[in-house]
């Protein structure tokens, strides 16, 4: 097993290794591509470390645009597994609800997130809130249909065991169909997360003065390459922990293995 | 020893003329037709039956899970309508809750029924003890053998301490071997700790070892063809003439349903 796993680490390791000497090489040894544009890996850790203090051309230091993207995100992500996961759960259990809710998520559901972008501009302006909203209604969707899923996808023969010892309804829901989701459950956030991070990145872009989508944005116009890699690599560092902390709790809450 | 046909009205569990059918769109299911008998306080009897007979839909509609079209069915004189923890079952696909460990399973419905906790604990490691799985209080189901699912079942079911116990083909998928073990092990508790039992199977062999009474099901639409009455001593031993001579018996009347 645990032979198992450092193999695994070792590849991992030179598969990284692997691609940043191809990158450095097309780069800084062969000079294929102008450095301008497509800078070595070298150069781009030079600017993200000059970004941890300078906040030219973009108006803030990389923890500066950092903190900003976190805060919209984690409000919106919140927000959006906050209501999708109880909204589904609902959804799953209850017929009545499912009957009401169902139509209007089913009409909602086609349009994709980031089509509520230039709504949310002309109602909200380019702040928080528009952001924040765009990011909700790409977090919330997942949860609703992996929350909804896992309820319905419920054992009956587990829900029998529960009402032949005098479970009600309700008592059910919490006592078995929901431990029986989580799994499901789980997967919707991570879905959810994903789309969310994604969401913000384009909301920042369009409509945003501060954040990762905005620096990367804005180096674009001054022709920043390394500064438009710092902020990508960035994005993809913290959705890829955010991931993990989220696989982590996971592990945690979800016992027994994930079969049904 | 075979009696057919007669039962007893003050019995413990009476399953009057009850019959069942599934609406499926505009076809109709006829898988139960007036299945009429009773079982005393304490009785072990084994409803023999072949497969897809219906024998579940039986087992749920004693259970409560599922109403009959046709008949009642009353235990103690009172009418079946909901599931009641009076009534334990043992389900023929193991249905442990896997997000729960050994004692979290077989404390569920002493949980359930707002048992305090103390109390809870002792009953819960008293029939882990009586299933034999003592050491495994912390083990998720995932870690268990079938054989061992099976008998986290059983304890779960007897842990709540029902009057009645339904076991629907609890041994149906499980290796010969421990099919013969857990034989013993449900004798062997039943005796420790008498219970009504109603349990379904479509092996003779363990019909005839376990049953005080034998109930012979029909195939589909399923009615009760036979009763057998089995006097061997317990614990039984499926080697001797007395028991092979029963079993060959029994056995040519299920022939005889085919
Ligand atoms: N809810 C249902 N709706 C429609 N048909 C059903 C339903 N439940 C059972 N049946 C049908 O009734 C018949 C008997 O099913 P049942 O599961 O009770 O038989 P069984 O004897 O327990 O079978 P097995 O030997 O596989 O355990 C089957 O043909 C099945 O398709
Ligand atoms: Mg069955």
């Amino acid at each position: 097993m645990k032979e198992k796993k450092l193999k695994y680490t070792l590849i991992s390791v030179a598969s990284i290794a692997a691609f940043l000497s191809v990158w450095y090489l097309v780069t800084d040894v062969f000079h294929i591509f102008p450095s301008s544009t497509f800078p070595s890996p070298v150069k781009v850790a030079q600017a993200f470390i000059r970004k941890l203090t300078v906040k030219t051309p973009d108006g803030g230091t990389l923890a500066t645009h950092l903190a900003a993207s976190l805060k919209v995100a984690l409000y919106g992500y919140l927000l959006g597994i906050g209501i999708g996961v109880p909204l589904g759960i609902l959804m799953g259990w209850f017929r009545k609800v499912d009957l009401i809710v169902k139509p209007i998520f089913d009409l909602v559901r086609p349009i994709p997130p980031v089509g509520w972008i230039p709504l949310m501009i002309l109602w909200l302006g380019i702040g928080m809130r528009a952001k924040a909203t765009v990011i909700f209604v790409s977090a919330v969707t997942p949860s609703i249909i992996n929350a909804y899923t896992g309820i319905k996808q419920t054992n009956s023969v587990h829900i029998w065991v529960a009402r032949t010892f005098g479970a009600k309804s309700l008592e059910t829901l919490i006592k078995v169909g929901i431990p029986s989701a989580l799994p499901m459950i789980f997967a919707g956030l991570k879905v959810s997360l994903g789309a969310s991070w994604m969401a913000l990145v384009a909301a920042e872009m369009l409509a945003s003065t501060e954040g990762l989508g905005y620096m990367i944005q804005m180096n674009r116009m001054v022709g920043k390459a390394d500064n438009i890699m710092v902020g990508m690599i960035t994005i993809g560092l913290v959705g890829a922990m955010l991931t993990w902390i989220l696989e982590k709790l996971e592990n945690k809450l979800v016992k027994g293995g994930r079969t049904k | 020893m075979e009696h057919s046909g007669k039962i007893k009205k003050d019995a413990m569990i009476l399953c009057d003329h009850v019959s069942k059918s599934f609406v499926n769109g505009n076809e109709t299911a006829e898988v139960l037709k007036d299945i009429t008998l009773s079982v005393e306080e304490n009785e072990f009897v084994v409803i023999l039956g072949p497969g897809q007979c219906g024998k579940t839909t039986l087992v749920n509609i004693l259970a409560g899970l599922e109403r009959a079209s046709g008949g009642e069915v009353t235990v103690n004189g009172k009418k079946v309508t909901d599931p009641e923890p009076e009534r334990g079952v043992v389900y023929q696909k193991t249905a442990l809750f896997p997000w729960l460990t050994v004692e979290g399973n077989v404390g569920f419905g002493p949980k359930m029924a707002g048992v305090p906790k103390k109390e809870r604990k002792e009953r819960t490691k008293h029939y882990i003890e009586l299933v034999g799985l003592s050491g495994f209080e912390k083990s998720y189901p995932i870690k268990l053998s079938g054989g061992m699912r099976q008998r986290v079942g059983i304890a779960r079911a007897y842990c709540n301490n029902p009057s009645v116990l339904l076991m629907d083909e609890p041994f149906g998928h499980l290796d010969a071997q421990t099919r013969y073990l857990m034989q013993e092990e449900v004798e062997r508790i039943w005796s420790q700790d008498k219970r009504t039992v109603i349990f379904v199977t479509n092996n003779i062999e363990e019909a005839v070892y376990l049953a005080d009474r034998i109930v012979l099901l029909s195939n589909c639409p399923t009615t009760v063809r036979n009763e057998f009455k089995i006097d061997l001593q317990r614990p039984r031993d499926n080697m001797s003439s007395e028991f092979l001579r029963l079993r060959e018996e029994i056995g040519r009347h299920v022939e005889m349903t085919r």
